[in-house]
């Protein structure tokens, strides 16, 4: 079985985030920067996919900028083939996204295309469905365990009441949530050779895909501060604030 | 043109949430004409209850009600044809931003080719909403100059409309169209006599500091005498004390609870985004350093393993 897996590049999710003075954006500008945490469940997936026998060849794809390859080579190093880099400056929404995919998963023909659920910054949770429905695939997102049976992907779901369990024909797409896997460091050995996988770079014009945004960013501001950091003494204290100040117990 | 909200339910009840979407609807049909209506749509089989329900619900014009074997589990797949076939007389497509709305709102995005605009928080006008990103800490104000606008709505973000009151047309949709990708499985639906998270009045989560699963029965005991959900940080689902659905956190629940108490919860970032809207936020936590401290109404240096039973025995 063939994997195609998506990896973004993020602001590390160590890092605080600052808002640009014009409020236009937030500032990343000297700012560290890593794999999307989902997106790399979705590359150790795979990996775990390959070791059990399952999958026989990785490809991992980044979108963006030239940098976008560190990861690319990140993935590699845990355990990707090969890498796709689609090379644009443009700022992307997540239907672009599924667009240029689409285009990726037309030419790589993969049995499973493994995304994050959602990437830390814009925090969408669009692009794998919209690249399922684009590509007429069965999805299943929020994923907590993956396996094959008899041909068909059978994949646990995390959902707000508990868990749902999904039967998927392939090619299907399937994407990460936090309980899927923890991902792995990769070695410094792996490091090394990821150097000398291939790696091909296409734009979204060689690809076909025209990127429109109908989507403007007025304003980015700071949420709302909240004012906290009084203590009580004790448990009767607190008892009587709710009571009697806050009044949110009878 | 109106506006289409997709009803959150499980064939049997419709979930408070819609109503706080129906909400966010009427918030956008007030910047329109005058005559855009809201109608609220039922995927689902044998959900007739729920159609029964959703009618009586405040400001709605019609209810549509698809009862089909093939959307008995809402899957994606089979839900997004129906949404993108009754598409074409809505301006606004909302659903609530749960599982279940994240799963499908992109696909009818996706086949209607227009970016959709994820867990809107404020309607500044018909096309201008804001959003949060970087798990919040920072919010975006977007304007869509899409043809169509594709929303899920952050549902503790919008006070809900009245549950009753009306008696709006029950209207039968016909179509239903199987994919037939996908195949349901199971559900292991945690079955509980607490409140919903998302939707109690009162939320007691409980984090690393509980040090294990049976230590939860702690907070039970003192939800049982608020009538409060039990919700749990990342750090205690993470250490395997309690399932995933408990989660409240930016990749968990969002909740905004009237009272909110946190035990035993250091505070990271990832916990803060899913609660910091609650209205009161009690913390108890022996380590005075604790994050969570900051945003805290009200703050409690305690041994959580004294303070709780004290807090049950005294409430």
């Amino acid at each position: 079985m063939k994997v195609l897996v998506g990896v973004k590049r993020v602001i590390d999710y160590n890092v605080k985030v600052r808002i640009k003075a014009d409020r236009s954006d937030v500032d990343l500008t000297n700012t560290k920067m890593a794999i999307n945490p989902f997106c790399e469940i979705a590359v150790e997936e795979a990996v775990r996919l390959k070791e059990q026998g399952i999958a026989s060849e990785i490809v991992v794809v980044s979108i963006g900028p030239k940098a976008c390859q560190e990861q690319i080579r990140t993935a590699m190093a845990m355990g990707a083939d090969q890498g796709i880099h689609i090379e644009t400056e443009a700022k992307l929404n997540p239907l672009n996204v599924a667009k240029l995919l689409k285009a990726v998963v037309d030419e790589q023909k993969p049995d499973l295309v493994l995304l994050g659920k959602q990437s830390i910054d814009g925090d969408n949770n669009q692009t794998g469905q919209m690249l399922a429905a684009l590509s007429n695939m069965p999805q299943a997102t929020y994923a907590s365990e993956i396996s094959l049976q008899q041909e068909r992907l059978q994949v646990t779901r995390e959902i707000d009441g508990g868990l749902q369990t999904l039967s998927l024909s392939l090619p299907a797409l399937v994407t990460t949530d936090l309980r899927l896997n923890e991902p792995r460091f990769a070695s410094l050995p792996n490091i090394m050779k990821a150097k000398r996988k291939p790696l091909t770079v296409v734009t979204p014009d060689e690809l076909g895909v025209s990127l429109s945004n109908k989507v403007q960013v007025l304003e980015v501001s700071a949420p709302e501060e909240r004012q906290g950091g009084a203590l009580v003494g004790s448990v009767d204290e607190l008892v009587s604030k709710l009571r009697d100040e806050a009044k949110v117990i009878g | 043109m109106s506006i289409l909200v997709i009803a959150e339910h499980d064939n049997r009840e419709l979930k408070p949430v819609t109503l706080n979407v129906i909400q966010a609807a009427s918030e956008i049909a007030q910047q329109l004409e005058k005559d855009v209506v809201i109608d609220l749509l039922i995927a689902g089989a044998d959900c007739q209850a729920v159609a029964e329900q959703a009618a009586e619900i405040a400001g709605i014009s019609k209810v549509l009600v698809a009862d089909n074997p093939v959307y008995q589990h809402q899957l994606a797949e089979n839900t997004s044809l129906l949404i993108t076939a009754l598409s074409d007389k809505y301006s606004h497509i909302l659903a609530a931003a749960t599982t279940t709305g994240k799963n499908v709102l992109p696909c009818v995005a996706a086949l209607l080719d227009v970016v959709q605009l994820s867990d809107v928080m404020a309607v500044e006008s018909a096309n201008t909403f804001k959003r949060p990103i970087y798990a919040g800490n920072a919010i975006a104000t977007v304007q869509s100059d899409e043809h169509k606008h594709v929303l899920t709505v952050r549902g503790t973000a919008f006070d809900g409309v009245a549950a009753q009151g009306n008696s709006a047309v029950i209207e039968t949709v016909s179509f239903a169209e199987d994919s037939g990708l996908t195949r349901h499985v199971s559900d292991q639906v945690a079955e509980s006599d607490r409140p919903e998270l998302t939707s109690s009045r009162v939320v007691i989560s409980g984090g690393r500091g509980m040090a294990n699963g049976e230590n939860f029965q702690l907070l039970d005991q003192v939800a049982n005498k608020l009538g409060a959900a039990v919700g749990a940080s990342r750090a205690a689902v993470d250490a395997g004390f309690v399932p995933n659905d408990m989660q409240v956190g930016q990749t968990g629940k969002i909740v905004a609870p009237e009272l909110y108490i946190a035990v035993g919860i250091s505070g990271a970032i990832q916990h803060l985004a899913g609660m910091k809207d609650s209205k009161v936020i009690v913390a108890i936590n022996k380590d005075q350093e604790a994050p969570i401290f900051s945003i805290a109404d009200y703050g409690l240096v305690a041994d959580l393993f004294e303070a709780l039973p004290e807090l049950e025995q005294k409430l």
